[in-house]
């Protein structure tokens, strides 16, 4: 290139740091770590996008939220407009851009990435949810909204015309189980069509993983309450304490009326290691200490009833999500020394990386290449985790390196506490009681990737319990395809 | 129109025990004997599973009869009928195998003699010759025993300090039982109460080899098998009592596991009970 023909240099704006609680400090409280992006901050950050004429972070969202669209509202200030344009496409913004892997999805894929940074667009998701909430909390009339009273966002999908009109009694009914990410999304999108849609939730509290699973710190359960209501709101009936196998089987809910069911009943069997001691008093399922801890507020006690044990040193097992969550939650529980233990190395983590960085300033200790063979008890209590040193080999089905036994390399680590956090399967409550759904090996639901129609002629199904354990977008993608072939079906009769 | 989980009635059988009418028509239409409910009283409050000791679907009711142990319980044992319970799951678990087995013993202690009636009341109409034995501290502490009589072939009490039947533990009662009618063939058991009785009781039947089931009592948070918190174990395998039990056979299970595991919260339970008498302290008192 020659000298004369340099055009101005645009100036390389950087990625917007997002303010966060300081690790000295968030360690002793369950508050939210992130804080959130400032409108200045957000404006700042939408300003990075180069507004491709092709861009890929849609194609990179498993939603297709019309991206682009929407960091150009922020970018003008139109904050309120840049949610409507996200909830064309997904109903629970500010669910997804706290706890999508964007590294994976949408920002893996921005052009920007590729030099630079890729810009922030979970963050400005976010940013824009928290905007309207804040918004609606004020009760102040929200600038850029044209002619729209606060909140009336929340029901303002101009595409379905049908979905809070016309007498309840001639719509359709549909029976949505479970009402995690997958089943909240396909209840979203059926009632947008008019549907008259019930979901059946086994808890006694809607949200499936997002208000059991994922701790207060990364994901504040305000924020999924007010997604949940968001869903009501669309004319969706939550029925709590409902747990469908049991309180009701599939085929009761067609004699009830209901049309069609789609089952998103996730991944929320625990595994455990099958190592001696596992049933010591100490040794917790994550989903059970966190389940204590999120759902039923034991780091309340005692002004909530539900107790957690909490142990000075704790060891947590497994490299994902989950076990990050674990193992952040025993920091604030008061744990002086807390160990990741995990068979893989650093690079093999499933967890995210900003979840894994956030851990390590937090000061939970990672103890990778190594595997727990057998948990050792006094007194019916734990006392020590005996460990045995890996190393890695070849590749494995996953693409990754398996992890294979040093012989003789055994040791221990004293320890008070122990969650195992190595995966989650099917619960086979409702599939036990519909032997017409086919299942596979695993005992995940067999479906029509394109549909998500299961064997049994009227049953959709989609999310964790057709996949195994796998993201919140994900799943929320599934809900969406299986509304959209319901819909098909309802209208058609065609299976 | 009654609301869901209102408390319709209420009773007081025994000292400290409450029993609870509920007015649920969907558990009361579906509950099978032997299978239980998760119950959370308020916003605030924690889970627990209680097994339902009768259910009426004409009515739209199930029976909770609670023993004030806990805060939890002490919470529930004060509830008035028009109170409304927040939360009630099920019916969960797995029914008690009801079949003409012949001659069938049913054994229940302390509070576990509730959830016996509905047990008793089937294996009566599928045609078993019935013996029933209720145990208690005293006499005081016996519940339903008119209800349990009328549908029993032979029917016998016992109490701790002989204040009412045979003095001694219904396990003890029993091995003197078998030893005194050797030529009665009884082809099951079934054992309900505390850990310790459903272990003692085992005990003695695993010795005359009667097929001996017992319905577990383990800590438990969901009641649908997503967290393992109630795992036992039985046959050396780990189990959930939640959704493969709470009723197993009881030579097969691990007792001391199950009487360590129910020590877990002991402490926080403490506080938790101490905390909630204070609170009611200050309430009489102001």
């Amino acid at each position: 290139m020659q000298n004369g023909q340099l055009k101005p240099k645009k100036e390389k704006i950087s990625r917007t740091k997002i303010a966060e609680q300081p690790a000295g400090l968030r360690v002793n409280n369950f508050n939210e770590v992130e804080l959130g992006y400032s409108e200045d901050e957000a404006v700042r950050e939408s300003s990075r996008c180069l507004m491709c004429k092709i861009p890929k972070c849609i194609e990179g969202c498993p939603v297709e939220i019309d991206i682009k669209s929407f960091i150009a509202y922020i970018k003008e200030k139109e904050f309120l407009k840049a949610l409507e344009k996200i909830q064309e496409k997904n109903s629970l913004p500010g669910v997804c851009g706290r706890v999508c892997p964007q590294e994976d999805q949408c920002e893996k894929v921005c052009i920007l990435g590729i030099k630079d940074e890729p810009v922030a667009i979970g963050k400005l998701e976010r940013f824009a949810a928290d905007y309207a909430k804040k918004k609606l909390e004020s009760g102040s009339k929200a600038p850029g909204a044209a002619g729209s009273e606060p909140g009336s966002f929340q029901t303002s999908d101009k595409s379905s015309p049908d979905a809070n009109s016309g007498s309840s009694s001639k719509k359709i009914k549909v029976a949505i189980v479970g009402s995690g990410p997958a089943g909240l999304t396909c209840a979203g999108e059926l009632a947008k069509m008019g549907y008259d849609v019930t979901i059946f939730e086994a808890l006694h509290s809607p949200g499936g993983v997002l208000v059991y699973g994922i701790p207060e710190f990364r994901l504040p359960k305000s924020i999924v309450q007010e997604e949940v209501e968001f869903i009501e709101k669309l004319g969706v009936e939550i029925r709590l304490n409902a747990i469908i196998g049991k309180t009701f089987t599939i085929d009761e809910l067609f004699q009830d009326g209901y049309q069609s069911v789609f089952l998103g009943t996730g991944a929320g069997l625990p595994y455990f290691m099958d190592i001696p001691g596992e049933n010591y008093n100490g040794v917790y399922s994550a989903n059970e200490y966190l389940t204590r801890v999120n759902l039923m507020k034991s780091y309340l006690f005692p002004d909530w009833d539900t107790p957690v044990k909490k142990g000075s040193v704790v060891s947590v097992v497994g490299g994902g999500n989950v076990a990050l969550d674990s193992a952040r939650t025993a920091k604030r529980l008061g744990a002086e020394k807390v160990y990741i233990i995990y068979r893989r190395s650093e690079v093999e983590m499933p967890g995210r990386i900003e979840e894994i960085k956030h851990a390590k300033e937090e000061g939970i200790e990672m103890v990778f290449l190594t595997n727990p063979v057998e948990i050792i008890g006094e007194n019916g209590w734990v006392k020590k985790i005996k460990c045995i040193k890996m190393e890695l080999g070849e590749p494995d089905d996953s693409g990754r390196r398996r992890p294979i036994a040093v012989p003789g390399s055994e040791y221990e680590i004293d320890t008070d506490i122990v969650v195992i956090a190595i995966g989650q399967g099917p619960n086979p409550v409702l599939t036990q009681t519909a032997p017409d759904i086919i299942l596979n090996k695993r005992g995940n639901i067999v479906t029509d990737q394109k549909t998500g129609k299961t064997s049994k002629k009227g049953v959709f199904a989609g999310g964790d319990i057709v996949t195994g354990a796998a993201t919140v977008i994900l799943a929320m993608g599934a809900g969406k395809i299986a509304a959209e072939a319901m819909d098909e079906y309802l209208k058609t009769g065609k299976w | 129109m009654n609301k869901i989980n209102e408390v319709i009635r209420k009773s007081v059988p025994a000292k400290d025990i409450a029993s609870l009418d509920i007015y649920n028509p969907t558990i009361a239409e579906k509950a099978k004997p032997g299978q239980f409910v998760v119950v959370r009283a308020f916003k605030n409050s924690e889970r627990i599973p209680l097994t339902i000791a009768d259910n009426d679907a004409a009515a739209g009711t199930i029976n909770l009869t609670i023993l004030k142990s806990g805060k939890s319980t002490h919470i529930l044992c004060e509830l008035q009928a028009g109170d409304t319970i927040h939360d009630v799951a099920g019916p969960l678990g797995k029914n008690t195998e009801i079949e003409n087995f012949g001659t069938v013993a049913i054994i229940g202690g302390g509070v576990g003699i509730a959830p016996t009636l509905p047990i008793i009341k089937a294996m009566k109409k599928a045609g078993n010759h019935l013996i029933t034995v209720f145990g208690a501290r005293s006499k005081d502490g016996l519940i339903f025993e008119e209800k349990a009589e009328k549908y029993s072939d032979e029917f016998y009490i016992c109490t701790d300090d002989g204040s009412k039947g045979y003095k001694g533990f219904v396990s003890d009662f029993f091995s003197d039982y078998l030893l005194k009618n050797p030529a009665k063939k009884i082809n099951r058991v079934i054992a309900i109460g505390p850990a310790l009785m459903m272990k003692a009781v085992s005990d003695v039947t695993k010795t005359a080899l009667i097929k001996t089931i017992v319905s577990l009592n383990p800590i438990m948070v969901d009641g649908t098998g997503m967290c393992g918190s109630c795992r036992v174990e039985v046959a050396g395998k780990t189990k959930f009592a939640c959704v493969d039990g709470p009723e197993f056979d009881g030579h097969e299970v691990d007792f001391k596991l199950l009487i360590n595991r129910l020590n877990i919260y002991c402490e926080e339970e403490k506080i938790s009970l101490e905390k909630y008498r204070e609170s009611r302290k200050c309430r009489m008192d102001s």
